[in-house]
């Protein structure tokens, strides 16, 4: 991640507890090992639209407990390839957060409640602000913690080992 | 220093003196995938370059989640995962050998042990006391290449459990009431430690059930300490020489404490659509069921295939409600064969899946119709879960499932 970038899109708005099989559901399993495809069904079970309205640049807004459930990585794989720049959420389950990291997608965990759907949101990952353009607000963002925020700094956790070739966290 | 359970084992692994909030890199004893996350795992660890595995022998690929595959794409996934073990010597579980973690408790995972799988409820060997714990494709690729991995220490709290259950309560009702209470987040990042008299008195088989759904909580494991039932679960694995005792200390800081007074336990039920959204059998009785499903990670070994069969032994099945049972294992459908509970319910008009994860997750054997409900003994009831988001999932212990199988409605097991 270039920590000096400014991140500006439109905010997708979603409820808590959006679940790895609202993301990338199970019965579409067999395109795990087809991603582009799978990737034009990310969030179809909690937005059918999301796929075909997501730009690149745009973010996931979640609510609390985001990326509950499975391990499958394919879940935030599938938001980096649609062209989201970041996930933003009150909350977020354990090890979602973990493969966002290790497949270079920043998760933001803040106070989304303010945010709308349709805002245009900027953040800005180096100061940890994010404006939401359509209402004027500001909100922080808790900090990624050192130990992944190395791993995001090589663009996920491949590149990091293929570098370092061990943990050097 | 006093230390949790969790603590122990991240010490005693990485030979510091770990304490909650540090970064450890630790070794890894196993490394897991399975076919719908192992493909991405093993392009992901080709990805790195490596000549070799770090513990070929530890490293286990299981094909169970689409087993037998119902389709080219999943059967192809399978064909590279076998071909991948064979190439580089890692030990592979092909279909019908059974569920990843019932497996792992059987043959691999000993107390003390640092397991990572890329499945969430790799959770499931904490009931033997190891520090298991899901990851995703990356993470358990890094450790397939490295033999180790890194965590954040987590703050531990401690169920501390009393009394005895009754007639009919199990311990899928202990979990399932835990994670009503506390909530699906109630327990992000945290180690879930059980113990107090309950937790001692309680078989390996009924801690694997509470183990595996730790992570419904969001907790990062979920962990019993390893005593004399431990011993007695791996002696009748053949696999004494494997136990070690291993407690947390007397005096271990716990972040925060949970009693639960098994005693006063009822059959407990989680509704639609997530799996905190809990409610004592009675409040649900009479909701129509148009499938039981009894099996996965969660209720698939013997004592389910038991208690199923005491309640449906001699009756019928509701001929509107299709009932699925799937041994997790082999051994254990051996076994229920040679019980003869296999037989009762085949007779109670039950169809007999292979071992693996059958309708759990959606892709096969048992995929819900539009408006159907389902009431499971697995762990999750997501919408979608079961391959159809038209479709209803409700979670309960295999007596309820058994006993809602019998009268087609959610039934109180107390009262069949």
């Amino acid at each position: 991640m270039d920590n000096s970038r400014v991140l500006k899109g439109t905010a997708f708005k979603f409820g808590d507890n959006i679940s790895t099989d609202l993301i990338a559901p199970g019965r579409l399993v067999h395109l795990r090992s087809n991603l582009p495809e799978l990737a034009k069904h990310v969030l179809e079970d909690a937005d059918p639209t999301f796929a075909s309205r997501v730009k690149r640049g745009d973010f996931v807004v979640g609510g609390s407990n985001f990326g509950l459930g499975s391990s499958r990585e394919h879940a935030p794989v599938i938001i980096k390839m649609a062209g989201v720049s970041a996930v933003l959420a009150k909350s977020v389950a354990r090890i979602f957060f973990r493969n966002a990291i290790n497949v270079g997608l920043p998760v933001l965990v803040c106070d989304t409640d303010r945010i709308a759907d349709g805002d245009t949101l900027e953040v800005d990952l180096a100061a940890g602000v994010i404006r939401d353009l359509t209402n004027g607000e500001t909100l922080t963002f808790g900090k990624i913690p050192d130990a992944m925020l190395a791993i995001l700094n090589e663009g996920g956790l491949m590149p990091y080992i293929k570098k370092h070739g061990d943990f050097k966290l | 220093m006093a230390k949790t359970l969790t603590e122990k084992i991240l010490s005693m692994k990485t030979g510091l003196e770990v304490k909650p909030g540090d970064i450890v890199v630790s070794p890894v004893d196993w490394a897991l995938v399975q076919d719908t996350t192992g493909p991405l795992t093993v392009r992901e660890f080709l990805s790195l370059g490596l000549p070799k595995l770090a513990n070929p022998t530890h490293t286990i690929l299981f094909i169970d989640h689409a087993a037998p595959s119902p389709q080219k794409q999943l059967s192809c996934d399978h064909t590279f995962l076998r071909k991948f073990a064979k190439d580089y010597g890692a030990v592979l579980s092909d279909v019908g050998e059974g569920v990843c973690h019932q497996i792992m408790a059987e043959k691999y995972a000993r107390p003390g042990d640092v397991i990572v799988g890329a499945d969430s409820h790799t959770v499931t060997a904490g009931g033997l006391g190891a520090f298991a714990t899901g990851m995703g494709s990356s993470d358990v690729a890094a450790a397939f290449g490295l033999g180790k991995t890194w965590f954040r220490v987590p703050e531990t709290y401690f169920i501390r459990l009393t009394g005895k259950l009754q007639r009919h309560v199990t311990a899928k009702d202990v979990i399932l009431h835990l994670i009503g209470m506390i909530g699906a987040d109630g327990a992000t990042y945290k180690s879930l430690e059980f113990g107090g008299p309950g937790a001692a008195a309680m078989p390996v088989t009924d801690r694997l059930t509470i183990a595996n759904m730790a992570v419904e909580a969001g907790a990062k494991v979920g962990l019993f300490p390893s005593d004399d039932a431990t011993l007695e679960y791996l002696t009748q694995q053949g696999r004494s020489q494997d136990h070690i005792r291993l407690f947390a200390d007397e005096d271990a800081v716990y972040e925060r404490v949970i009693d639960i007074d098994l005693a006063a336990l009822e059959p407990t039920v989680a509704r639609p659509h997530t799996v905190d959204n809990t409610a004592a059998v009675g409040e649900l009785k009479g909701i129509k069921v148009d499938q039981v499903f009894i099996g996965t990670c969660t209720n698939g070994r013997l004592e389910d295939l038991k208690l199923a069969a005491d309640i449906l032994r001699g009756k019928r099945r509701n001929p509107a409600t299709r009932l699925l049972v799937a041994p997790a294992s082999p051994r254990v459908m051996l076994a229920g064969m040679r019980m003869g509970y296999i037989q009762d319910l085949v007779q109670a008009g039950a169809t007999i899946l292979p071992p693996g994860c059958a309708g759990c997750l959606g892709v096969h054997q048992g995929v819900l119709g539009d408006g159907e409900t389902c009431l499971s003994t697995a762990n999750r009831n997501f919408l979608g879960r079961m391959g159809n988001p038209e479709g209803l999932i409700y979670l309960a212990s295999t007596p309820t499932a058994a006993a809602s199988a019998v009268t087609g409605v959610i039934t109180d097991p107390r009262e069949v």
